[in-house]
């Protein structure tokens, strides 16, 4: 019971950062048709984020001490950052420490802005083109940002601890009775990433602007034909999407110490998520994120890899195929897309 | 000739003459000079650029002709290379059994995935081949590598020991060989200051890419050809006329499995040697790439889009610093520091980010690839237009 307790939340975890990925990824298919193969290049960028928050925390100057001497008598210099400068020692500490959780209000208008910039510069003139071109066009910006990050930050993943007091264990299955320690930092992602999922749902079921942004993805040229400018808002959906990735990698730095190819990675798995929960379907993201997260971690049981050695390597992409041929639309597709 | 008409004789002759002289060719620098490290004439990028130029004329019969994006034709690669070396190591070097072997294999394994992939068209086709791709490879890397079932050999790549026992192999030699030829042996021919390098390796590998090229320039001219071109052009029509696509969907997919097959033979016959990492999706971009680049659809295309990208990766992969402030240093210190600083980035070690770069300038300017660019200064030149006058390059739906 345990152990199978602990596969799904292993799974969850993981899962979590392919639902937010592949709902990222549908958006902007629903949204603007175009398909995005930058999408996990911007999740390693969000991630990046919070290293180079991190960096800039811990800039610091050089100060001597007021009365402690080394020894030889010399007066001792001291590195002090400038936050604790400025905050004060405890103070400063705190922030040095929360610096991954501040990075979600960096990367946002981050996030926003590069998608923005990405929608208006670029992928705005690929709209008429087709899909063959768009992911060629969008695999080369992937390769040119993967290499801007290698350039600046090297090749070598960066470790970007998680708060202390969210570092340590919790022990999860005292409610239920079991004995389940757990790193408290996975359970946080979880929670964020259910937050953040709940917040794009709820934006585009309950607020206005959602309300267009649903039918534009419906229908666009009627929502066009209505005097709304669909163009406009669909350009801030893409700049949501990009967020959402952002955030996912932000809160992931920890979990797993960034590097540059990191974006490659979840990429491929990202896709096969969005075509196995059926592509343009929202809900279908998310369910299939966290069941293909649930099912690899199952896989990379002991117990699952000694019975069929490497099942754990292959067993997403032997869901995704079988699911293709058998439901031709995916988990949740809808009628009438990507179906030329 | 050969049964081409006259264009296509004339452009025949002129790849096989290309090819031929290669060696000269790429040598355009004297050995001694500055510019020597801008030739391409050596055994070893030669071999490369014909054998990705056959990977890529390969996926080009399908990508090209039928529109169909495949993003997982590095398994087929693999296998060919894994069956290849396993031929080296159970016979003997010489090449002929590998390479039949190699294109064998890669045309089962292209059947089966084809088979179940085809059922889909568009995205959907896309991701199948990648995932049975990324499914291979990660095979390849760990499964396949157990203790008592060794087919990969894992991390460290397949490779030929002197433990093996090569039934055949009697007195043959030690290296890879075509009936004696060893792959490897190489003469030099010096004229004044060039030294130019002719390689029975790359002689080999021209030999089929010729044979290749002439293959798929008759697919190219073939009912079966305008067939696959009019799946492109518009499937559903195509179906309503009662005609099923499938199997000629199918024949073609096995086709360009089979270049891919007898490009991974290739490789391990230049190197015998298998890695996993030759089925890794990204070299399945990279074949995307080079199609693209050259211009998919076309004959010519994909072979120069492999050179060239071959090409690009050798040469600025080797320029470092040191190399850059030579080129610059007769500019006063400064600006020489600035320039290296600007274009440093770019070379070495940054390659991929010029790769990256010059990918999306192509598929946003010139989504006809070099061919089509080439095409239209051309025409600008002369004055012409030849976009009609060659229905291949740009095939227009006969209404």
């Amino acid at each position: 019971m345990d152990a199978i307790l602990l596969q799904v939340l292993n799974g969850l975890d993981k899962g979590s950062a392919y639902a937010l990925i592949a709902l990222g990824l549908t958006l902007i298919f629903g949204t603007l048709g175009v398909v995005n193969f930058a999408h996990g290049a911007l999740f390693m960028i969000g991630a990046f984020v919070a290293v180079t928050l991190q960096r800039v925390l811990n800039l610091s100057i050089e100060t001597v001490h007021a009365d402690k001497k080394d020894f030889l008598g010399n007066p001792l210099k001291v590195q002090t950052t400038y936050v604790e400068t400025w905050f004060g020692e405890s103070a400063g500490q705190l922030i040095i420490g929360w610096s991954v959780p501040l990075a979600i209000l960096a990367v946002i208008p981050i996030m926003l802005l590069i998608g923005f910039v990405m929608e208006r510069g670029l992928i705005r003139h690929f709209y008429k083109r087709p899909h063959a071109d768009q992911i060629l066009v969008t695999f080369g910006l992937a390769i040119v940002f993967q290499e801007i990050v290698k350039a600046i930050f090297g090749a070598n993943p960066i470790q970007t601890p998680a708060p202390d007091a969210l570092a340590g264990v919790w022990n999860l299955g005292a409610w239920l009775g079991l004995s389940l320690p757990y790193p408290a930092w996975r359970i946080v992602y979880f929670g964020f990433s259910a937050i953040v999922i709940g917040g794009v749902f709820a934006f585009l079921q309950f607020t206005t602007f959602g309300m267009v942004v649903r039918a534009g993805m419906a229908d666009r040229e009627t929502v066009g034909l209505l005097g709304i400018n669909i163009d406009r808002r669909f350009t801030l959906m893409f700049g949501v999407a990009a967020a959402v990735a952002g955030l996912a990698g932000v809160m992931y730095a920890p979990i797993n110490p960034p590097n540059y190819h990191w974006g490659m990675d979840f990429l491929v798995l990202s896709f096969v998520v969005v075509v196995v929960g059926g592509m343009g379907s929202l809900p279908g993201a998310v369910l299939a994120g966290f069941l293909l997260g649930i099912l690899e971690s199952f896989a990379s049981t002991t117990w699952a890899t000694t019975t069929i050695p490497g099942i754990n390597q292959i067993i997403i992409y032997l869901v995704a195929i079988v699911i293709l041929l058998a439901r031709p639309r995916g988990l949740m597709g809808r009628k009438g897309v990507m179906e030329e | 000739m050969f049964g081409l008409d006259k264009v296509d004789t004339r452009t025949f002759l002129f790849v096989v003459a290309i090819t031929l002289l290669a060696p000269f060719i790429l040598n355009p620098f004297p050995s001694e000079s500055a510019l020597a490290q801008f030739n391409a004439g050596y055994p070893d990028l030669m071999q490369r650029f014909v054998i990705f130029g056959i990977f890529a004329i390969g996926f080009n019969i399908l990508f090209g002709l039928t529109g169909y994006l495949s993003f997982g034709h590095a398994a087929f690669l693999g296998v060919g290379s894994y069956a290849a070396v396993w031929m080296f190591k159970l016979l003997s070097f010489n090449i002929v059994p590998a390479i039949a072997l190699s294109i064998i294999v890669a045309g089962l394994f292209s059947l089966v995935i084809g088979y179940i992939c085809l059922r889909r068209s568009g995205i959907y086709f896309s991701i199948l081949t990648l995932a049975f791709a990324q499914m291979s490879f990660a095979m390849a890397y760990s499964v396949l590598s157990n203790p008592s079932f060794n087919l990969t050999n894992g991390e460290t790549g397949l490779q030929v020991y002197a433990s093996d026992p090569q039934y055949l192999k009697g007195n043959g030699p030690d290296n890879t060989h075509l009936f004696g030829l060893e792959m490897n042996s190489t003469a030099t021919l010096e004229i004044g200051a060039w030294a130019f390098q002719f390689n029975i390796g790359f002689y080999v590998c021209a030999a089929f890419m010729i044979a290749a090229f002439y293959i798929a320039m008759r697919i190219f001219r073939s009912p079966f050809g305008l067939m696959l071109r009019a799946i492109k052009t518009n499937q559903t029509r195509l179906n309503y006329t009662g005609l099923n696509s499938r199997p000629y969907m199918l024949a073609a997919f096995v086709i360009s499995g089979m270049y891919a097959g007898l490009a991974g033979g290739l490789l391990a016959a230049t190197d015998p040697l298998a890695g996993a990492e030759r089925m890794q999706w990204t070299a399945s971009g990279e074949v995307v790439l080079m199609t693209i680049l050259g211009g998919a659809g076309t004959l010519l295309g994909p072979v120069l889009g492999a050179a060239f990208i071959k090409y690009f990766e050798n040469i600025f992969s080797k320029i470092n610093d040191t190399v850059l402030h030579t080129w610059f240093s007769f500019m006063p210190e400064s600006i020489e520091n600035f320039l290296v600083a600007i274009i440093y980035p770019f070379v070495g070690k940054g390659w991929h980010l010029t790769l990256g770069l010059m990918f999306m300038l192509i598929v946003i300017f010139l989504p006809g690839g070099l061919v089509d660019g080439g095409m239209r200064i051309w025409n600008r030149i002369t004055g012409k237009n030849r976009t009609q006058a060659d229905p291949v390059a740009d095939p227009k739906p006969a209404e």
